[in-house]
Protein backbone atom coordinates (compact mmCIF):
# COMPACT_ATOMS: atom_id res chain seq x y z
CA UNK A 1 0.00 0.00 0.00
CA UNK A 2 1.01 3.61 -0.21
CA UNK A 3 1.52 5.31 3.10
CA UNK A 4 1.59 9.23 2.91
CA UNK A 5 3.14 10.63 5.91
CA UNK A 6 2.88 14.45 7.01
CA UNK A 7 6.89 15.57 7.34
CA UNK A 8 7.20 18.82 8.71
CA UNK A 9 7.51 21.09 12.02
CA UNK A 10 4.97 24.31 13.00
CA UNK A 11 6.64 26.37 9.82
CA UNK A 12 5.04 24.37 7.77
CA UNK A 13 5.58 20.58 5.80
CA UNK A 14 4.24 18.37 2.71
CA UNK A 15 3.48 14.72 2.60
CA UNK A 16 6.02 12.06 2.33
CA UNK A 17 5.18 8.72 0.40
CA UNK A 18 6.21 5.47 1.31
CA UNK A 19 5.47 1.90 0.24
CA UNK A 20 4.81 -0.27 2.82
CA UNK A 21 3.71 -3.85 3.27
CA UNK A 22 0.48 -5.07 3.54
CA UNK A 23 0.23 -7.71 6.47
CA UNK A 24 -2.74 -9.35 8.47
CA UNK A 25 -3.90 -7.44 11.65
CA UNK A 26 -2.00 -4.39 10.67
CA UNK A 27 -2.62 -1.61 12.61
CA UNK A 28 -2.13 2.79 11.39
CA UNK A 29 0.55 2.54 14.49
CA UNK A 30 2.52 -0.63 12.98
CA UNK A 31 2.48 1.27 9.32
CA UNK A 32 4.21 4.14 11.18
CA UNK A 33 6.31 2.36 13.55
CA UNK A 34 7.33 0.02 10.03
CA UNK A 35 8.39 3.05 8.17
CA UNK A 36 10.57 4.34 11.11
CA UNK A 37 12.41 0.88 11.57
CA UNK A 38 12.72 0.30 8.04
CA UNK A 39 12.56 3.49 5.43
CA UNK A 40 13.56 6.90 7.71
CA UNK A 41 14.43 6.90 11.17
CA UNK A 42 14.01 10.14 11.30
CA UNK A 43 10.25 10.26 11.58
CA UNK A 44 8.55 11.32 14.64
CA UNK A 45 5.62 10.30 16.43
CA UNK A 46 4.38 9.57 19.74
CA UNK A 47 2.90 6.57 21.70
CA UNK A 48 3.43 4.28 24.44
CA UNK A 49 1.15 1.37 25.38
CA UNK A 50 -0.26 -0.07 21.99
CA UNK A 51 -3.37 -1.22 23.91
CA UNK A 52 -5.73 1.99 23.89
CA UNK A 53 -5.41 3.31 26.91
CA UNK A 54 -2.38 5.62 27.49
CA UNK A 55 -3.93 7.93 24.20
CA UNK A 56 -0.79 8.84 22.91
CA UNK A 57 -0.58 7.78 19.50
CA UNK A 58 -3.54 9.83 17.83
CA UNK A 59 -3.13 10.98 14.55
CA UNK A 60 -5.43 12.05 11.51
CA UNK A 61 -5.94 8.79 9.33
CA UNK A 62 -7.21 9.58 6.19
CA UNK A 63 -8.84 12.84 7.44
CA UNK A 64 -10.22 11.37 10.36
CA UNK A 65 -8.67 11.46 14.01
CA UNK A 66 -7.96 8.12 15.35
CA UNK A 67 -6.08 6.47 18.15
CA UNK A 68 -4.09 4.87 15.68
CA UNK A 69 -2.71 1.27 17.73
CA UNK A 70 -6.45 0.51 17.40
CA UNK A 71 -6.96 1.33 13.86
CA UNK A 72 -6.65 -1.76 11.82
CA UNK A 73 -5.30 -0.71 8.05
CA UNK A 74 -7.97 -2.91 6.18
CA UNK A 75 -10.76 -0.53 7.97
CA UNK A 76 -9.48 2.55 7.01
CA UNK A 77 -7.68 2.10 3.71
CA UNK A 78 -8.93 4.20 0.78
CA UNK A 79 -7.88 3.19 -2.70
CA UNK A 80 -4.79 1.29 -1.41
CA UNK A 81 -3.40 4.47 0.10
CA UNK A 82 -3.15 5.70 3.88
CA UNK A 83 -2.83 9.46 4.66
CA UNK A 84 -1.66 10.06 8.29
CA UNK A 85 -1.01 13.51 9.68
CA UNK A 86 -0.66 15.17 13.18
CA UNK A 87 -3.55 15.58 15.10
CA UNK A 88 -5.78 18.72 13.94
CA UNK A 89 -6.41 22.07 15.71
CA UNK A 90 -2.95 21.29 17.30
CA UNK A 91 0.23 23.21 16.26
CA UNK A 92 2.74 20.34 14.55
CA UNK A 93 6.26 19.75 16.93
CA UNK A 94 7.69 17.40 14.37
CA UNK A 95 6.48 14.88 11.14
CA UNK A 96 3.16 13.54 13.40
CA UNK A 97 3.75 15.04 17.32
CA UNK A 98 1.97 17.31 18.02
CA UNK A 99 1.88 19.98 20.89
CA UNK A 100 -0.37 18.64 23.57
CA UNK A 101 -0.13 21.93 25.22
CA UNK A 102 -3.33 23.69 24.28
CA UNK A 103 -5.04 20.52 25.17
CA UNK A 104 -3.70 19.95 28.60
CA UNK A 105 -3.52 23.70 29.22
CA UNK A 106 -7.45 24.40 28.35
CA UNK A 107 -7.69 21.19 30.77
CA UNK A 108 -6.74 23.12 33.43
CA UNK A 109 -8.45 26.01 32.84
CA UNK A 110 -11.84 24.15 32.70
CA UNK A 111 -11.27 23.11 36.63
CA UNK A 112 -10.13 20.09 35.51
CA UNK A 113 -8.17 19.43 38.64
CA UNK A 114 -8.83 17.81 42.34
CA UNK A 115 -9.53 20.03 44.28
CA UNK A 116 -10.34 18.39 47.33
CA UNK A 117 -13.39 19.38 49.86
CA UNK A 118 -12.07 17.06 52.56
CA UNK A 119 -9.17 16.46 54.59
CA UNK A 120 -7.59 12.77 55.64
CA UNK A 121 -9.00 13.21 58.85
CA UNK A 122 -12.38 13.43 57.72
CA UNK A 123 -14.20 9.85 56.82
CA UNK A 124 -14.31 8.67 53.55
CA UNK A 125 -18.10 9.77 51.47
CA UNK A 126 -20.04 7.04 50.80
CA UNK A 127 -20.58 6.37 47.65
CA UNK A 128 -23.47 4.12 46.31
CA UNK A 129 -22.26 2.64 42.84
CA UNK A 130 -26.54 3.09 41.65
CA UNK A 131 -26.19 6.78 42.90
CA UNK A 132 -28.03 8.68 40.03
CA UNK A 133 -24.86 11.33 39.91
CA UNK A 134 -21.78 8.73 40.20
CA UNK A 135 -23.65 7.37 36.86
CA UNK A 136 -23.07 10.68 35.39
CA UNK A 137 -19.69 11.12 36.32
CA UNK A 138 -19.18 7.46 35.54
CA UNK A 139 -20.28 7.77 31.85
CA UNK A 140 -16.65 10.23 31.40
CA UNK A 141 -14.03 8.68 33.42
CA UNK A 142 -12.89 6.09 30.79
CA UNK A 143 -11.26 9.85 28.94
CA UNK A 144 -7.73 8.69 28.18
CA UNK A 145 -6.86 12.41 27.31
CA UNK A 146 -6.42 11.21 23.42
CA UNK A 147 -7.59 14.25 21.56
CA UNK A 148 -9.27 12.76 19.07
CA UNK A 149 -11.99 15.15 20.35
CA UNK A 150 -10.30 18.11 20.08
CA UNK A 151 -8.90 17.54 16.74
CA UNK A 152 -12.50 16.57 15.44
CA UNK A 153 -13.94 19.71 17.04
CA UNK A 154 -14.93 22.17 14.46
CA UNK A 155 -15.63 24.91 16.95
CA UNK A 156 -12.24 24.68 18.51
CA UNK A 157 -10.74 24.92 14.60
CA UNK A 158 -12.68 28.25 14.51
CA UNK A 159 -12.52 29.79 18.23
CA UNK A 160 -9.23 29.41 19.92
CA UNK A 161 -10.70 29.92 23.55
CA UNK A 162 -12.84 27.44 22.93
CA UNK A 163 -11.99 24.71 25.89
CA UNK A 164 -12.81 22.07 24.02
CA UNK A 165 -15.12 18.60 24.82
CA UNK A 166 -12.66 16.86 26.77
CA UNK A 167 -12.00 19.89 29.35
CA UNK A 168 -15.61 20.34 29.13
CA UNK A 169 -16.60 16.43 29.84
CA UNK A 170 -13.91 16.44 32.85
CA UNK A 171 -15.77 19.45 34.35
CA UNK A 172 -19.17 18.00 33.83
CA UNK A 173 -17.65 15.06 35.73
CA UNK A 174 -16.38 16.59 38.52
CA UNK A 175 -19.57 18.23 39.08
CA UNK A 176 -21.45 15.77 39.25
CA UNK A 177 -18.70 13.92 41.56
CA UNK A 178 -20.18 14.08 45.26
CA UNK A 179 -15.98 14.43 46.61
CA UNK A 180 -16.52 17.66 44.88
CA UNK A 181 -17.72 20.53 47.25
CA UNK A 182 -17.32 23.56 45.31
CA UNK A 183 -19.38 22.93 42.10
CA UNK A 184 -19.82 26.68 41.75
CA UNK A 185 -16.23 27.00 40.70
CA UNK A 186 -16.68 24.38 38.02
CA UNK A 187 -19.57 26.44 36.56
CA UNK A 188 -17.76 29.48 36.67
CA UNK A 189 -14.77 27.55 35.05
CA UNK A 190 -17.21 26.65 32.17
CA UNK A 191 -19.26 29.54 31.95
CA UNK A 192 -16.40 32.20 30.53
CA UNK A 193 -15.80 33.49 27.43
CA UNK A 194 -14.35 29.83 25.77
CA UNK A 195 -16.77 27.88 27.86
CA UNK A 196 -19.52 25.37 27.17
CA UNK A 197 -22.14 27.86 25.83
CA UNK A 198 -19.67 27.82 22.93
CA UNK A 199 -20.69 24.48 21.41
CA UNK A 200 -22.95 24.09 18.65
CA UNK A 201 -23.57 20.46 19.74
CA UNK A 202 -22.25 19.37 15.70
CA UNK A 203 -21.19 16.04 18.23
CA UNK A 204 -17.96 15.12 15.95
CA UNK A 205 -16.38 14.52 19.64
CA UNK A 206 -18.92 11.96 20.17
CA UNK A 207 -18.83 10.53 16.80
CA UNK A 208 -15.38 9.99 16.77
CA UNK A 209 -14.40 8.97 20.41
CA UNK A 210 -12.56 5.97 20.32
CA UNK A 211 -13.88 5.33 23.76
CA UNK A 212 -17.75 5.98 22.68
CA UNK A 213 -17.60 8.63 25.36
CA UNK A 214 -20.31 11.24 25.03
CA UNK A 215 -18.57 14.46 25.56
CA UNK A 216 -21.71 15.95 23.50
CA UNK A 217 -23.91 15.27 26.04
CA UNK A 218 -21.98 16.20 29.02
CA UNK A 219 -21.51 19.44 27.53
CA UNK A 220 -25.70 19.76 27.46
CA UNK A 221 -25.38 18.80 30.72
CA UNK A 222 -23.21 21.82 31.61
CA UNK A 223 -24.95 23.93 29.66
CA UNK A 224 -28.32 23.39 31.44
CA UNK A 225 -26.54 23.23 34.63
CA UNK A 226 -25.01 26.64 34.31
CA UNK A 227 -28.46 28.07 33.83
CA UNK A 228 -29.98 26.58 36.24
CA UNK A 229 -27.09 28.33 38.27
CA UNK A 230 -27.35 31.63 36.25
CA UNK A 231 -31.28 32.18 36.92
CA UNK A 232 -31.02 31.38 40.63
CA UNK A 233 -28.39 34.34 40.83
CA UNK A 234 -25.15 32.63 40.21
CA UNK A 235 -22.86 34.18 37.62
CA UNK B 1 -20.05 34.11 23.93
CA UNK B 2 -20.54 34.11 27.78
CA UNK B 3 -23.72 33.12 29.39
CA UNK B 4 -25.20 36.03 29.79
CA UNK B 5 -25.02 36.01 25.27
CA UNK B 6 -26.01 32.58 25.17
CA UNK B 7 -28.68 33.43 28.20
CA UNK B 8 -30.11 35.97 25.93
CA UNK B 9 -30.02 34.28 22.47
CA UNK B 10 -31.81 31.15 23.83
CA UNK B 11 -34.43 33.56 25.42
CA UNK B 12 -34.96 35.45 22.27
CA UNK B 13 -35.47 31.87 20.70
CA UNK B 14 -38.33 30.99 22.64
CA UNK B 15 -39.77 34.05 22.32
CA UNK B 16 -39.32 34.03 19.11
CA UNK B 17 -41.12 30.15 18.21
CA UNK B 18 -44.67 31.19 18.33
CA UNK B 19 -44.40 34.02 16.87
CA UNK B 20 -42.54 32.95 13.88
CA UNK B 21 -45.47 30.48 13.23
CA UNK B 22 -47.93 33.58 14.03
CA UNK B 23 -46.41 35.19 11.75
CA UNK B 24 -46.47 32.63 8.59
CA UNK B 25 -49.71 31.37 9.65
CA UNK B 26 -51.30 35.18 9.50
CA UNK B 27 -49.50 35.54 6.11
CA UNK B 28 -50.77 32.44 4.49
CA UNK B 29 -54.27 33.67 5.84
CA UNK B 30 -53.83 37.31 4.63
CA UNK B 31 -53.35 36.24 1.38
CA UNK B 32 -55.87 33.17 0.77
CA UNK B 33 -58.88 35.68 0.01
CA UNK B 34 -56.90 38.10 -2.28
CA UNK B 35 -56.71 41.14 0.77
CA UNK B 36 -55.25 44.29 -0.80
CA UNK B 37 -52.56 46.23 1.03
CA UNK B 38 -54.92 48.79 2.33
CA UNK B 39 -57.28 46.25 3.51
CA UNK B 40 -54.74 44.81 5.74
CA UNK B 41 -53.55 48.10 7.09
CA UNK B 42 -57.50 48.84 7.93
CA UNK B 43 -57.05 45.86 10.17
CA UNK B 44 -53.69 46.57 11.97
CA UNK B 45 -53.83 49.96 11.91
CA UNK B 46 -54.92 51.15 15.59
CA UNK B 47 -54.59 47.45 16.75
CA UNK B 48 -52.81 47.31 20.17
CA UNK B 49 -52.68 43.37 19.71
CA UNK B 50 -50.42 43.63 16.42
CA UNK B 51 -48.44 46.51 17.63
CA UNK B 52 -47.87 43.75 20.83
CA UNK B 53 -47.32 41.20 18.24
CA UNK B 54 -44.45 42.28 15.84
CA UNK B 55 -43.06 44.49 18.67
CA UNK B 56 -42.13 41.99 20.68
CA UNK B 57 -40.96 39.84 17.39
CA UNK B 58 -38.96 43.20 16.26
CA UNK B 59 -37.31 42.73 19.53
CA UNK B 60 -36.65 39.14 20.50
CA UNK B 61 -34.99 39.22 16.37
CA UNK B 62 -33.11 42.04 16.70
CA UNK B 63 -31.37 40.30 20.06
CA UNK B 64 -31.50 36.78 18.68
CA UNK B 65 -29.86 37.77 15.29
CA UNK B 66 -27.38 40.26 16.42
CA UNK B 67 -25.91 37.44 19.09
CA UNK B 68 -25.84 35.10 16.08
CA UNK B 69 -23.83 37.16 14.05
CA UNK B 70 -21.50 37.90 16.70
CA UNK B 71 -20.81 34.04 16.74
CA UNK B 72 -20.59 33.94 13.11
CA UNK B 73 -18.04 36.95 13.22
CA UNK B 74 -16.06 35.62 15.83
CA UNK B 75 -15.48 31.83 14.47
CA UNK B 76 -15.23 32.64 10.74
CA UNK B 77 -13.20 36.70 10.54
CA UNK B 78 -11.48 35.85 14.44
CA UNK B 79 -12.68 39.46 15.32
CA UNK B 80 -11.32 40.92 18.50
CA UNK B 81 -13.76 41.33 21.50
CA UNK B 82 -13.96 45.21 20.72
CA UNK B 83 -14.84 44.52 16.99
CA UNK B 84 -17.49 41.69 17.50
CA UNK B 85 -19.39 43.60 20.16
CA UNK B 86 -19.39 47.03 17.42
CA UNK B 87 -20.77 44.62 15.15
CA UNK B 88 -23.53 43.25 17.75
CA UNK B 89 -24.89 46.51 18.76
CA UNK B 90 -24.67 47.69 15.04
CA UNK B 91 -26.67 45.24 13.64
CA UNK B 92 -28.78 44.89 16.78
CA UNK B 93 -29.74 48.79 16.98
CA UNK B 94 -29.76 49.06 13.32
CA UNK B 95 -32.77 46.13 13.25
CA UNK B 96 -34.66 47.69 16.28
CA UNK B 97 -34.68 50.86 14.33
CA UNK B 98 -35.90 49.34 10.90
CA UNK B 99 -38.29 46.81 12.66
CA UNK B 100 -39.73 49.79 15.18
CA UNK B 101 -40.51 52.02 11.92
CA UNK B 102 -42.53 49.20 10.15
CA UNK B 103 -44.44 48.17 13.37
CA UNK B 104 -45.18 51.75 13.76
CA UNK B 105 -46.09 52.59 10.21
CA UNK B 106 -48.44 48.91 10.07
CA UNK B 107 -50.16 49.51 13.42
CA UNK B 108 -50.27 52.99 14.32
CA UNK B 109 -52.54 55.59 13.66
Amino acid sequence: MTVKVWRGDKNGGAYQGFDVPRQDNQTVLDVVSWIQQNQDPNLSYRFACRVGMCGSCAMMVNGTPRWTCRTHVNKVLDANTLVVAPLRNLPPIKDLVADMDPFFDKWIEAGGHHNPSASRYDTMPQIAPDDTKRAVANESIECINCAVCYAACDTVAHNDNYLGPAALQRAWTLYNDEKVNDTDAVLAAVSGKGGCHNCHSQGSCTLYCPNDLNPMRAISGLKAATIKHHIKGGR
Amino acid sequence: MDIRLYMAQRLSAIIMIPLVFGHLGVMIYAIQGGLSASEIMSRTQGSVFWFMFYGLFVIAVSVHGAIGLRTIMSEFLRLNDLALDAIMWGFGLVSMFMGARAVSAVTWL
